[in-house]
């Protein structure tokens, strides 16, 4: 359990997708003008990411690792370099029924999401977590614990940047720094005060 | 942009119209990969020539994708390039592949080439896309390896691995700046850069969402 415990508390705060890693940059910088929108982003966010990362650790332990398809009679083979292309047709895909899904049984919370479910296919914090959910061998119980962590590392990040955001577009920017120049440096100094957890261990 | 020649193609998006700096484009990769210069070429190499081709095979075939799938095609043109990138690097260069870890597989979601296919592949023939994508990857390059070079040599003290400026520990002059290898940094950098490119051009200025003066209407900036 504290393995676990440790393992999220780790995904969320010392190695947060967006600050630590950079990743899902652009939707990060693009869509952080209002905190009301960001959250609601953040939130599909750690939806589709605690769905994914498990699913693609399951087709990856069961049909894609060397040695996988022993159990279809096949114990040679070694289909890892198909990785990146099921793992993003698995990200399309589920996104895509997540949609549905919503559209279906739960209209308010797509009408909320609705422009950003899309998006998420082409957001690297998403096929980010798989890649190190496959890079680090975690297993399945581990991977439901880090792609909730990591999801909501990132849904963090976006809701405080959003926050700093709402205040900053009051200020006096010098010309050239006027929006993405100043959202940069903004970031830099958020991934700066991340970094004081940096060797937190539980 | 109806007759844009090959030459205005490929040296636009370079300074005029840069996919990091005005597009806000493919930064995920632009900020973990510019720690030290090589890791930074090699990913500007794969970067360019993905875009590039992957440009070139959507463009061959734009007419016949029909539109309510295109998304997962151009997918899947993207992956088996960046399938193709990985292997090469894996086969040849695997110490630079194990550094790169998921950055490589991360050019699939690397706005860039998604942004360009979209925008620019699926309404152009298929030699003026390729332009397009090696110009855009070289757009990116160039920001990439000024970061990568302003990171590790004022950070390292190195360059490609080679000793530039002799670091004090090892008995030279130079007191290396430890936060330039750091995240945080690459994110001041990438600031400080919009800021130069955009006095430089003005035309790239943004508005601000509110003047000083009251009642200005707030207009999203882009």
């Amino acid at each position: 359990m504290e393995h676990y415990i440790s393992l999220f508390v780790k995904a969320v705060f010392v190695e947060n997708m967006a600050l630590a890693f950079f990743l899902g940059m652009c939707t990060f910088i693009a869509i952080s003008k209002k905190v009301e929108t960001a959250i609601g982003l953040g939130i599909a966010v750690v939806v589709v990411q605690a769905i994914t990362v498990p699913a693609n650790n399951l087709i990856y332990t069961y049909l894609l690792k060397d040695g996988a398809l022993a159990w279809a009679g096949l114990p040679e083979a070694d289909l890892s370099f198909l990785g990146l292309l099921s793992y993003i047709g698995v990200i399309a895909a589920i996104v895509q029924i997540l949609e549905m899904t919503l559209d279906k049984y739960v209209p308010s919370l797509y009408n909320a999401l609705g422009v950003f479910l899309p998006l998420i296919t082409v957001n690297c914090a998403i096929m980010g977590g798989t890649l190190f959910m496959v890079e680090r061998d975690y297993n399945l119980t581990e991977s439901v614990v880090y792609g909730a962590g990591s999801g909501l590392s990132w849904a963090l990040a976006i809701a405080a940047l959003a926050g700093i955001r709402e205040k900053l577009k009051y200020s006096d920017v010098p010309d050239g720094l006027q929006g993405l120049g100043i959202t940069f440096i903004t970031i830099g100094l958020m991934s700066l005060g991340f970094m004081s957890f940096s060797g937190v261990q539980l | 942009m109806s007759k844009m020649t090959a030459k205005e193609v490929l040296l636009n998006p370079i300074f005029n119209n840069n996919p990091i700096g005005l597009q806000i484009l493919g930064i995920c990769s632009a900020l973990a990969v510019t720690s030290n210069l090589k890791t930074a070429l090699v990913m500007s190499i794969a970067l360019t020539l993905v875009t590039g081709f992957s440009n070139l095979f959507i463009s061959m075939i734009r007419s016949q994708i029909p539109s309510s799938i295109r998304m997962i095609v151009q997918m899947v043109i993207i992956a088996s390039l960046v399938i193709m990138v990985d292997q090469v690097l894996k086969a040849f260069a695997y110490s630079l592949s194990k550094q790169l870890s998921v950055f490589v597989g991360l050019i699939i979601t690397n706005c860039i080439v998604m942004g360009r296919a979209e925008a620019f592949a699926m309404q152009n023939p298929p030699f003026l896309s390729f332009v397009d994508g090696i110009g855009n990857g070289l757009g990116y390059s160039v920001m990439l390896i000024a970061l990568g070079v302003i990171r590790e040599l004022f950070g390292a003290g190195k360059l490609m691995g080679y000793e530039i400026l002799p670091v004090i520990n090892d008995g030279g002059w130079y007191l290396p700046n430890g936060m330039l290898l750091l995240p945080p940094s690459a994110f001041f950098l990438i600031g400080l850069f919009i800021w130069a490119l955009r006095s430089w051009k003005k035309d790239q200025l943004e508005k601000p969402a509110f003047k000083m003066a009251p009642q200005v209407s707030n207009k999203e900036a882009y």
